[in-house]
């Protein structure tokens, strides 16, 4: 079972390629349409803007195929700008068109600080394998200025949501074999790691849910 | 709801931590990979690793240190010192590190700022303004802490966020390793007038302090160096008194 990494230039995906490394989960770098051939998984970590990463993907020849692997069903993991794009369009660019395969529009925060920077809880709205292990509201790292609309939040896809500075917003989706995480799961510390684990289905042997602190609340 | 970060700081020179006062008298401060580690498992929520460029010829660079640290430690990592170009922020970020810290060659050179912005997005340019007071108002320094730019750091921290910078560190020169306790006032005036997140740095010596720079100051993370690696207080006593002051914090 070998994971791509979608390798299109612009983000800083070595984290996720050290966190799998950490699992020790297969995984490779995919910078062309023929990097996608004996893969079984994709993630996409993608972070800038959005019109940006839709040129590169476009140059490098990637975006007709990594639409295609979605509108299969095969398995997808959106990190950030990664789940994002799975929007038709974004206020970021207006003029730019996503991968549009879920209806739904992501929109700039009205909050006074831009961007969001830091440790958020994300509530799961339903029962599912990205959460195993991971019940209660999870600390997870996020960073961005742009979200997916706030009229989504009750969309059939939508499993996790966030807050911020009173904007409840989609934090997570989940559909058949698609999945976007808006927080960055390679940078949530165990809690990231696991949730990455879950998603690879991956039983290996490293464990990743120690901590040697314990605060109330926790 | 959105958590106040609490940052620990790792001075480095040629690969050992290193802490001073006031910018000088440097003393060494611990191994950086083992301390990085044990905050880790403490609970930091990001680190920082600065390289001071204290010594003229490093065996072991910051980036060295990065990589190594990249690879067991899952939270955001920024590096700063010694950061001049676009190809210097592609090196760090390609070692491992989400974030760099800009500093001097943003001042000496603004554009900096915006082609990173541009290249590799906003989220990962922390503009680090290095302010001490002179005279009638807070300027931004160069060359850590040695030269009076005589820009007003309130000034530069606006032109800085204009040109793209994601977030601003805040260094007081001042109060750097007194453990006074920050300046509230410059933190104060700078993280009302900018929209993007303000780190606070420098002076922090006790608990309350921490707590006044985020309420009183208005600081969203605060950075913290002597206090930890002196042992004078550990992550989680940080954030137990911090949430019994009502700040949220990760737990």
């Amino acid at each position: 079972m070998t994971t791509g990494i979608i390798d299109y230039g612009g983000g800083n995906l070595y984290s996720v390629v050290n966190a799998l490394d950490y699992l020790e989960m297969p995984a490779r770098l995919v910078k062309n349409p023929e990097d996608m051939e004996n893969i079984q998984r994709l993630i996409f970590p993608g972070v800038g803007s959005f019109a940006a990463a839709v040129n590169d993907l476009k140059r490098r020849e990637l975006f007709t195929p990594i639409k295609t692997w979605i509108e299969n069903n095969r398995p997808y993991l959106g990190i950030c700008l990664g789940m994002q794009l799975l929007f038709a369009r974004s206020s970021e660019s207006p003029e730019a068109r996503g991968f549009g395969v879920l209806a739904g529009r992501v929109e700039k925060f009205r909050t006074k600080r831009i961007p969001q920077i830091g440790w958020n809880r994300v509530s799961w709205v339903k029962e599912n394998s990205l959460s195993s292990r991971l019940q209660g509201k999870p600390f997870f790292y996020f960073l961005h200025s742009y979200h997916v609309s706030e009229e989504q939040i009750s969309a059939p896809w939508t499993l996790g949501l966030a807050d911020y500075e009173g904007i409840t917003y989609p934090a997570a989706i989940h559909l058949e074999n698609l999945w976007g995480v808006q927080f960055h799961p390679e940078k949530s510390g165990w809690v990231g790691l696991q949730l990455l684990k879950n998603w690879l289905n991956w039983d290996g042997d490293r464990v990743v849910n120690y901590k040697n602190y314990s605060l109330p609340g926790c | 709801m959105l958590t106040i970060r609490i940052i620990p700081c790792l001075d480095v020179d040629n690969g050992q931590v290193v802490k001073g006062t006031k910018f000088k008298e440097l003393k060494y401060a611990g191994e950086p990979v083992e301390l990085a580690r044990q905050y880790y498992l403490e609970g930091a929520d990001e680190l920082t690793f600065l390289d001071i460029g204290a010594s003229p010829r490093e065996e072991v660079t910051v980036l060295d240190l990065v990589r190594k640290v990249a690879r067991e430690i899952f939270i955001p990592l920024t590096v700063g010192g010694g950061i001049r170009s676009t190809e210097d922020i592609r090196k760090a970020l390609k070692a491992g590190a989400d974030k760099v810290a800009i500093c001097t060659a943003a001042l000496n050179n603004p554009e900096l700022l915006s082609q990173g912005a541009r290249q590799f997005g906003s989220q990962c340019i922390v503009l680090s303004i290095d302010a001490g007071f002179s005279g009638d108002t807070w300027y931004a320094f160069s060359h850590g802490g040695r030269k009076n730019t005589g820009k007003p750091a309130i000034e530069w921290a606006l032109e800085g966020q204009a040109l793209g910078a994601g977030e601003i560190l805040l260094n007081s020169i001042d109060r750097d390793g007194t453990q006074d306790g920050y300046d509230l006032e410059l933190l104060k005036e700078i993280s009302s007038r900018v929209s993007i997140p303000v780190i606070a740095s420098g002076g922090a010596g006790k608990l309350e302090h921490l707590a006044d720079g985020i309420t009183v100051g208005g600081a969203d993370a605060i950075l913290v160096a002597s206090l930890l690696h002196y042992k004078q207080i550990s992550i989680p006593e940080i954030k137990k008194y911090l949430e019994e002051k009502g700040v949220p914090v990760r737990c």
